[in-house]
């Protein structure tokens, strides 16, 4: 069902651009949705950054996940438990780069006896990884529809992911790493069914856009193919701020640029703004330096407490009897 | 405001330059317009026409040569008959360099645009932008 | 399900199939053995904190003040701007399910609600309706869900079925911490006098009295007397343990439990014992008689409410610094805590041992040190003789507390100390240990009887791995540095895995201690015979 919802709106987005673009329009298929979208994307972006930038963090509250810095013979761990900035940086960078986390992940099992059985589970890092870097990879090549020369690392970045050699176009490695990346992760929301239980649409429904659109573009590369110095014209006309829409680009681009357009306009309104926030999780970001360094709370609240003389009035009968030392012999002194 | 957003908008900002890196190189540099391919021929009678319409050699020229490619190299059969029954000799040189001449207006522009490294020129040798007559051909 | 006590086998079966129905369904049933007592009203009232009721969660009719949802409302949105955590948290969740299986009591019971990730979306679904545009406008495709009163139970239900142990949190890709979530949720339900009886009362007793046993400053003196005489007659050494004295160097302060509960009074022995033998200059508090601190598990501000007797007290005393018993809650609060709510102690010196000369520079700050850290540093010095063999009836392992373990990253201090002071010692699997290690599964105000199921479905996954220990290297004594793990383990254990009991490490430190002018020891501080060379499976090998 929900599932089904994110097929539909995905649906949409396809058949949109495709009848559309087929009714003319050119202009405002390739030049007012995509402004508009990175409009959208740029101003949300910032505006969510911001949002979270100003809240205070009254606590530092690391997740410490190795040994920590206390005795000078004690081998203390300066990436998992960092207690210094620069320890933080190499932690956020494991965390950002690599998954460090995910990577720790463990599969449960409960067997006859009862017999708790805990296994290495490295597929979901794996996948995720995979999916990421091939994302970042794809995105980076564009940059030759974007930049004139084409930039050498764009060159350099092209000959190895078609190391390969094989086809015509040559397969793109990444094309083929994305596309089965995110079938993975797809297929683990959809068929394993502790995962399909905690989906939402809001889950199904990137992964199905993103899917999209790689396959609108290896449908570009091989089947319907499309003019690609059009295409280079129209987006250097964007880039540059003036904007151009060359004939006859073919209707799969205008299909493909409309997804596009749709995933960073969506983009700041969804869990993807996890690209921002993994940098501001206060269980990562923050040195595990409580007991060295005071961490200041902005609204440190006033608060009702019991204090000694309270306590001793109290109780001050009881603690004569008993010896212990006393501030103050009698209660409520006569003088004052 | 909390100690670390001066931090947060630094690194927002680094986010945003990076993102739109295709808007600041492509504004603050003049970069001259991109040119069509230059499909002008030599007039050689009886050859008027392409092997195919434009429209479709410029998206599937690659897989046409690939076929040529193979079919001469591999089964020594070099005629190739388009739909019209027009006839043309399998050749990168000899007939589709014999009209097109100039390889930088003509194949360049858009490969170099598009970053597209063809393996073509690694064997044939590029013609002459004014031949006198055929092209030539190494093997 | 019966109402009776479920045999292990029993309580053992758990499917990990989801159910049918969605997740966004708050129906839940609150049955006896899951659930905690509501907190009475007179708690409420003491500590002046509203809508205080007669009440219990399997009532029908809460007495929801009429505007309750508005309270709800304004408490989130007061929050979401209080904590970036609980903002990011609300909005970055991709849903990996990384978490799932890392939590000890979805582990134990296998529902799914127990999963972090959606005990979260409990309180995101609310989050997304109520403050965020996706959320009004796509409704339960983006998993919102309206506030009702099926769903405010639902809430009571699952965060009073998290220990905050922070477990999920080591696993999560952005880090979001259940502790948080489950902190700011009972923080909210507080704004409508829902909270638990074994939370509120402890928290009364500990803002009136000075611990959360109730304990008057009489019967405090009385038990550590007590333990005084008892050690006396254990070693032949009457030791001084000085209470509400000004001028010494140190404050000591421990869970009250060490002083009145077993088998944590046996570590007041090792810490006595300790103290005398070092001539350590300190003195103990019944102000000040409590480390732990029930109010992490209610609110920051009731956490300050308490925790700020510490540092009056030690300025009161006149004390240079701060040194801390074994408890694992008590830890999390000073460490992460303290300094920041009712700091800063510039009254206080930088934590020095005046026997090694070590300068606790990790503490510089908070001027307060970790009992483990300090033995360490003794033993490293050489400052105290040990005789291992005496622990050589014991076959241990050590159980890593929670927020030692996940909030300060206290590993290898305590397994020194545990390594010098014995010789038999064995790690349990290593998911199970350090910063993976499990909880008691009666953390954060949960370890009472009313929901004994609870805690031992909870409790599963610890003792399953001692258990793994126990059959594979004879185990037979789980050492910890938590009250709350003293309290609630040996029952835990007795369940699942028979013969194993509980210790405190500086049961053991007391045990191996030699002191000068000892009789000669016969038996452990538990009064156990020592049965030295005969049981010693290291000379024999």
């Amino acid at each position: 069902m929900k599932f089904g919802f994110s097929l539909l709106i995905l649906a949409l987005l396809i058949v949109i651009p495709a009848l559309g673009a087929s009714l003319g329009g050119a202009p405002f298929w390739g030049i007012v949705i995509p402004y508009c979208a990175l409009l959208i994307f740029l101003v949300g972006f910032t505006s969510r950054v911001l949002k979270w930038a100003k809240l205070p963090v009254p606590f530092r509250i690391p997740t410490s996940t190795g040994q920590q810095k206390s005795l000078d013979w004690i081998q203390h761990s300066p990436l998992d438990n960092p207690s210094t900035g620069l320890g933080v940086v190499g932690r956020m960078a494991l965390e950002v780069l690599l998954f460090r986390s995910l990577f720790r992940n463990t599969k449960v099992e409960l067997k006859e006896g009862p017999k708790l059985v805990y296994g290495s589970s490295k597929w979901l890092w794996a996948g995720a990884l995979a999916f990421h870097y091939a994302f970042l990879i794809i995105f980076l090549r564009h940059f030759k529809y974007f930049v004139e020369p084409t930039p050498f690392w764009v060159v350099g970045m092209q000959n190895l992911d078609s190391f390969f050699q094989v086809g015509l176009p040559m397969l793109l490695a990444t094309d083929a790493v994305i596309v089965a990346a995110i079938s993975f992760l797809l297929l683990r929301r959809l068929l394993d069914a502790r995962i399909r239980y905690i989906s939402n649409a809001s889950d199904y429904f990137p992964l199905l856009l993103i899917l999209a659109i790689a396959a609108t573009g290896i449908l570009m590369r091989y089947f319907f193919k499309v003019d690609l110095v059009g295409v280079k014209k129209l987006a250097m006309g964007l880039f540059s701020l003036k904007p151009v829409v060359p004939e006859g680009i073919g209707a799969m681009f205008y299909i493909h640029m409309f997804l596009v357009s749709s995933l960073i306009a969506y983009f700041p309104f969804s869990k993807l703004m996890h690209l921002a926030g993994v940098f501001l999780s206060p269980t990562r970001n923050l040195a595990n330096n409580n007991r060295m360094r005071r961490h200041l709370n902005p609204w440190n609240p006033q608060v009702k407490v019991h204090t000694y003389e309270e306590y001793e009035d109290e109780f001050r009968d009881v603690m004569k009897a008993a010896e212990l030392p006393l501030d103050k012999e009698k209660q409520c002194p006569k003088a004052s | 405001m909390p100690r670390d957003f001066n931090r947060i908008v630094l690194g927002l900002a680094v986010f945003l330059a990076l993102v739109l890196t295709p808007v600041w190189t492509n504004l603050f540099r003049s970069v001259p317009p991109l040119q069509d391919p230059e499909i002008a021929t030599r007039n050689i009678p009886g050859k008027d026409k392409c092997v195919l319409p434009s429209v479709e050699m410029k998206v599937t020229h690659m897989n046409l040569l690939n076929q040529w490619r193979d079919s001469v190299v591999r089964n020594d059969q070099r005629d190739y008959a388009t739909a019209d029954g027009r006839h043309f000799d399998m050749s990168l040189s000899r007939t589709c360099m014999n009209c097109h001449t100039d390889k930088a207006k003509f194949c360049d522009r858009c490969h170099n645009a598009l970053a597209v490294n063809p393996y073509c020129w690694d064997c044939h040798v590029e013609p002459l932008v004014q031949p006198a007559s055929m092209g030539t051909e190494v093997r | 399900m019966s109402q009776g006590k479920l045999k292990p086998e029993e309580l053992a079966r758990i499917t990990y199939q989801p159910p049918a129905k969605s997740w966004t369904d708050p129906t839940v049933e609150f049955r006896k053995g899951v659930i905690c007592y509501g907190a009475v009203p007179e708690t409420l009232n003491y500590l002046d904190l509203p809508h205080a009721k007669k009440w219990q969660p399997t009532d029908q009719d809460w007495k929801l003040p009429p505007d309750w949802k508005k309270i709800i409302f304004e408490g989130m949105r007061d929050r979401l701007m209080r904590f970036r955590s609980f903002k990011v948290f609300m909005d970055i969740c991709v849903r990996c399910g990384a978490c799932a299986d890392k939590c000890h009591f979805y582990i134990g019971s296998g529902d799914p609600k127990n999963m972090p990730v959606l005990r979260a979306e409990l309180l995101r679904s609310v989050y997304r309706r109520q403050f965020t545009k996706a959320g009004k406008i796509m409704g339960a495709m983006v998993g919102a869900r309206d506030l009702d009163e099926k769903v405010l139970k639902e809430w009571f239900y699952y965060f009073y079925q998290c220990t905050e142990c922070r477990r999920c949190s080591v696993f999560c890709p952005y880090g979001i911490d259940t502790a948080e979530i489950t902190m700011m949720g009972r923080e909210l339900l507080n704004l409508l006098g829902l909270s638990i009886e074994w939370i509120n009362t402890p928290l009364a007793n500990c803002f009136r009295t000075g611990n959360h046993l109730g304990i008057q400053p009489h019967g405090f003196k009385d038990s550590v007397e007590f333990a005084v005489d008892e050690l006396a007659e254990l070693t032949g050494i009457k030791v001084k343990a000085p209470i509400n004295e000004k001028g010494h160097e140190i404050l000591f302060v421990a869970p009250s439990a060490d002083y009145f509960a077993q088998p944590h009074y046996f570590t007041l022995l090792g810490y006595l014992a300790l103290f005398h033998e070092i001539g350590l200059d300190y003195t103990l508090s019944t102000f000040a008689s409590e480390g732990g601190n029930f109010g992490l598990f209610h609110s920051n501000e009731m956490m300050k409410r308490l925790n700020a007797k510490i540092y009056s007290e030690a300025k009161r005393l006149d004390v240079k610094w701060i040194l801390g018993g074994e408890c694992g809650h008590m830890w999390r609060v000073l460490h992460q805590y303290m300094d920041t709510m009712n700091g800063p102690a510039d009254f206080l010196q930088v934590p020095k041992s005046s026997l090694t000369g070590t300068v606790f520079a990790n503490a510089a700050s908070t001027k307060m040190v970790h009992i483990s850290e300090f033995t360490a540093d003794l033993i490293r010095h050489n400052k105290i003789q040990l005789d291992p063999s005496r622990n050589n009836h014991w076959n241990a392992t050590f159980h890593d507390s929670c927020n030692p373990a996940r909030c300060m990253g206290l590993f290898d201090e305590p397994r020194y100390v545990l390594q010098q002071v014995m010789k038999n010692f064995h790690e349990m699997p290593e998911d199970t240990i350090r910063e993976q290690t499990f909880c008691c599964g009666s953390g954060s105000g949960l370890g009472t009887d009313e929901n004994i199921e609870s805690r031992m479905r909870g409790g599963l996954p610890r003792a399953n791995a001692v258990k793994y220990v126990r059959d594979t290297k004879e185990v037979n004594l789980l050492v910890c540095m938590c009250a709350i793990d003293k309290a609630t383990l040996p029952p835990l254990l007795e369940y699942w895995t028979p013969g194993v009991e509980v210790a405190g490490l500086h049961e053991l430190v007391g045990n191996a201690l030699i002191m000068k002018g000892e009789n000669e020891r016969l038996t452990d501080l538990r009064g156990t015979p020592i049965t030295k060379p005969l049981e010693n499976k290291q000379d024999a090998a």
